[in-house]
C-alpha cells in the first residue's frame, strides 16, 4: 500500500491553495480550449511553455494536466452542439451527440458526455495509481540500450500507426530529427548545421519548434481555408439525465475505460482509435441498435469515457518510461526538459512530490471539471461566438510572446515563422505533425543514449540488444513494422477459408 | 492507378511540362525540399573536422549521416508515391473549409505582419509591436471594426506585457512607450 500513502502525500501537495489555483486555472483554460475551434490542448500547452521560466514545476504540470483533461471535456461540447469536432478525440461524440441535440436532447447528450469523461478520467487515474509505480519499479534498472530502444519504438510507432501514409510520417520524423541536430553536439561540442551562426549554435529551442508547428502552422493553415459561414450552435438547456438515461448509460461509462486506458498507454495515435472502438462496441451491445446514427445516448457515453481514460493511459507511459504517445504528452515532455527533469522510471524516486502531486491533482481536476461542465455547458458554448479573426490573431500574438520569451531574441521570431511555414506546408500536404515534434524532442536524447550504449559495448552493435528489456522492445518494433504485411497475410488466409 | 513509372527524380518531371500537371503534382515540391535538406545534412556532416576529440566509437557524424541518408531515401520514395497517384490528406478542423480555394493573400499578409513584429519589437517595444501584430492579423483575417479592433489589440498587448514582464518575470522590451507611462 505504498502507492496509497504516496497518493495521500500527493493530495497534501495538490490541495495547497496555490496548487488548487493552478488546477482550477488549468481546467478552466482546458475547457475553453476544448470548446474553442482551431486550438487544441497540444497547441495550448505549447503556447504556455514559456510560463515554465517563471513557475515552479509542480504548479506548471498541474496546470498542463488540467488543460489536457479539460480539453477532453470541452471538446465534446463543440461536437454535440455544432457537429464540427476539432480534436480528433471528439469526432465520435458528434456521430450520436449531434443528432440528439437536433432532436432536443442536447442536454442529455452533454450530461452523458460530461459524466462519461468524469467516470473515464476517474477510473483511468485509479489505474494510473495502481500501475505506474509497478511499471516504474520494473523499468528502474533499465540502461542506455533500453532507453534507446524505447525511443526507437516511439519513432516507429508515431510514424507507422498514426498516419495513413508511412512515407509521409517518416518524412515528418526526419524533418524533426534534422531540426533536433542543429546546434553543438552534446558530447564533443562539434557544431552541426549551424552554418557558422552563433545563434544557431545554441540549437533551436524546442519551445519555438512546438509553438511554430502547432500554433503558427495551424493558424496560417486555417487562414488559408477559413470557413466563411460559421455554424450556429444548437441552443440547449442545463445538462441533466433522467433515470431511464442513466440505466442505459452506466455500463457504457464503465466499459469505456477498459478500451481507452490501454490504447492511451501505447503509441497508437491517442484517443482516436479507442473512441471509435468504444463506439462500435456500444453499438454492438446496445439493446437500442435502431437508434444508432439517430442519437443513441450510449454512443456518446462510452466513447467519451474512453477518451478521458486514454488521457490517463498516456500519462502512465509518459511518467514511467518518458514515452510520449500523443502530441500533448510530447509537449509536456518538452516542458519536463525545460526544467531539466528526466521523466522515466527514476522520476518516481527522484521527484515523488511532483509526480504524486500531479496524480492527486488529476482527481481534484476531475471533480472541478464535472462541477464546471455539468451546470455550465450552455455558457461554455457561448465561446463559439468569438469572431474568428480575433481568435486566430490571438493565437499568432501569444505565439510571438512565447517565442520571444525564450531568449529575448527577435531572430527567434523569424525562426518561429519559418517553422510555422513548415507546419503550414505539412498540413497542406498531409504530413502528420506529431512525428516531427517527437523527433525534435527525443532525437537528441536518443542519440545520446545510442552513443552511451555503444561506448559501453565498445562499439559492438550487440550492445544495443544486450538486455531482455531492449530485446522485447525490438520485437514490438518488428511487429509494428511488419504489421501491414501480417495483415495482408491474415486477410489472404481469411479469403481462402471463406 | 497511374502507369507512370518515372524514376524518382523530383527535380525534373519527365512528363509534358503543362501547368495542370505541375499543379496536380505540386507535392513533388515536398520531395524536392526533403532532397535539399538531406543533401544539406550530409554535406554538413561530411565537412565536419575530425580532429576533435571523439569520445566513444560513435562520433558526432554518425547520426547526421543516417538522418541525411534517410531524408534522401524518403524523398525518393515520396516522389514515387506521388507519381503513382498518392496524395497527402490535407489537414482538417472546425474552422477549415477545404472546398474554398486556398487564400494565399491572407497567408502572405499574416506572414508579413508577423515579420513586421519581429522587426519592430526591439525599437518600438512589445506593447506597441504586439498591438500592431494583433490588429494587423485581425485585419488580414477580415475583421473591419475601425474602433473595436485597435482597442482590443492595445488592451491585450498591455495586459500581456504586465503579466509576463511584471508578474511572471519573463522580460519583454518595453520600448519608449513604457518609458513614458
Amino acid at each position: 500500500m505504498d502507492s496509497l500513502n504516496s497518493l495521500l502525500d500527493g493530495f497534501g501537495t495538490a490541495l495547497t491553495p496555490v496548487n488548487l489555483l493552478w488546477a482550477a486555472l488549468g481546467v478552466l483554460l482546458g475547457t475553453a480550449i476544448g470548446v474553442l475551434p482551431g486550438i487544441g490542448p497540444a497547441m495550448a500547452v505549447a503556447l504556455l511553455l514559456p510560463v515554465t521560466y517563471g513557475l515552479e514545476p509542480t504548479g506548471a504540470f498541474i496546470m498542463f494536466a488540467g488543460i489536457y483533461y479539460g480539453a477532453m471535456f470541452g471538446g465534446s461540447t463543440t461536437s454535440i452542439l455544432l457537429n464540427t469536432p476539432g480534436e480528433s478525440a471528439a469526432v465520435v461524440a458528434a456521430i450520436e451527440g449531434n443528432p440528439m441535440a437536433k432532436a432536443g436532447r442536447g442536454a442529455q447528450a452533454l450530461a452523458a458526455a460530461a459524466v462519461g469523461h468524469f467516470a473515464g478520467g476517474m477510473i483511468g487515474t485509479i489505474l494510473l495509481v495502481a500501475l505506474a509505480p509497478t511499471v516504474a519499479a520494473l523499468a528502474v534498472d533499465i540502461g542506455a540500450p533500453d532507453y534507446f530502444a524505447i525511443m526507437v519504438l516511439a519513432f516507429i510507432a508515431v510514424t507507422s500507426v498514426l498516419g495513413s501514409s508511412r512515407i509521409r510520417g517518416l518524412a515528418s520524423l526526419l524533418v524533426g530529427l534534422t531540426l533536433g541536430l542543429v546546434g553543438l553536439d552534446q558530447l564533443t561540442g562539434q557544431q552541426r548545421l549551424t552554418f557558422g551562426s552563433l545563434q544557431l549554435a545554441d540549437g533551436i529551442d524546442v519551445v519555438i519548434v512546438a509553438v511554430g508547428l502547432f500554433a503558427i502552422g495551424e493558424a496560417l493553415w486555417v487562414a488559408a481555408h477559413l470557413r466563411r459561414t460559421t455554424g450556429e450552435a444548437i441552443p440547449v438547456g442545463r445538462p441533466w439525465l433522467a433515470g431511464a438515461d442513466v440505466r442505459r448509460t452506466w455500463k457504457s461509462w464503465l466499459r469505456g475505460p477498459v478500451i481507452g486506458f490501454p490504447f492511451g498507454a501505447v503509441p497508437a495515435g491517442g484517443a482516436e482509435i479507442p473512441t471509435f472502438l468504444s463506439y462500435v462496441t456500444e453499438k454492438r451491445l446496445s439493446r437500442h441498435k435502431e437508434e444508432f446514427g439517430k442519437g443513441a445516448i450510449e454512443g456518446v457515453a462510452g466513447p467519451e469515457s474512453a477518451a478521458s481514460a486514454s488521457a490517463a493511459g498516456t500519462l502512465v507511459s509518459m511518467l514511467t518510461l518518458g514515452l510520449p504517445t500523443t502530441a500533448v504528452a510530447a509537449v509536456m515532455l518538452a516542458a519536463f526538459q525545460q526544467y531539466g527533469i528526466q521523466p522515466g522510471p527514476l522520476l518516481f524516486e527522484r521527484e515523488p512530490d511532483l509526480v504524486w502531486g500531479l496524480i492527486a491533482s488529476l482527481f481534484v481536476g476531475m471533480v472541478l471539471l464535472l462541477a464546471l461542465n455539468l451546470p455550465l455547458a450552455p455558457l461554455w458554448a457561448k465561446l463559439l461566438r468569438i469572431p474568428r479573426p480575433y481568435l486566430y490573431a490571438g493565437i499568432l500574438f501569444f505565439a510571438a510572446v512565447g517565442a520571444y520569451a525564450v531568449g529575448g531574441e527577435a531572430l527567434d521570431l523569424v525562426i518561429l515563422l519559418l517553422i510555422g511555414l513548415i507546419g503550414f506546408g505539412m498540413r497542406r500536404y498531409g504530413l502528420p505533425v506529431l512525428p516531427a515534434i517527437i523527433g525534435v524532442i527525443l532525437g537528441p536524447a536518443a542519440e545520446q543514449q545510442l552513443r552511451r550504449a555503444l561506448q559501453i559495448s565498445d562499439g559492438s552493435v550487440t550492445g544495443l540488444v544486450g538486455t531482455p528489456f531492449s530485446v522485447a522492445v525490438y520485437i514490438v518494433i518488428a511487429v509494428l513494422l511488419a504489421w501491414p504485411l501480417l495483415k495482408r497475410l491474415v486477410g489472404r488466409r481469411r479469403n481462402v477459408t471463406a | 492507378m497511374s502507369t507512370r513509372t518515372t524514376p524518382a527524380d523530383p527535380g525534373a518531371p519527365a512528363a509534358p511540362g503543362s501547368r495542370t500537371w505541375l499543379r496536380d503534382h505540386s507535392e513533388l515540391g515536398v520531395s524536392l525540399l526533403l532532397l535539399v535538406i538531406g543533401v544539406l545534412v550530409l554535406a554538413d556532416a561530411l565537412t565536419m573536422p575530425l580532429d576533435l576529440a571523439q569520445r566513444g566509437p560513435v562520433g558526432p557524424r554518425t547520426v547526421p549521416l543516417a538522418v541525411g541518408t534517410g531524408l534522401l531515401v524518403i524523398a525518393a520514395l515520396l516522389a514515387v508515391d506521388v507519381l503513382r497517384g498518392g496524395r497527402g490528406e490535407a489537414g482538417t478542423g472546425e474552422d477549415i473549409d477545404l472546398a474554398e480555394p486556398g487564400d494565399w493573400r491572407t497567408v502572405l499578409l499574416l506572414a508579413g505582419v508577423f515579420l513586421g513584429n519581429a522587426v519592430l519589437i526591439e525599437p518600438l517595444g512589445f506593447p506597441v509591436s504586439g498591438a500592431l501584430l494583433f490588429w494587423g492579423s485581425a485585419y488580414a483575417l477580415g475583421s473591419r471594426h475601425p474602433r473595436r479592433d485597435p482597442l482590443i489589440a492595445a488592451v491585450l498587448s498591455l495586459v500581456t506585457f504586465y503579466l509576463f514582464n511584471n508578474l511572471l518575470g519573463v522580460p519583454l522590451p518595453g520600448g519608449p512607450l513604457m518609458g513614458v507611462l
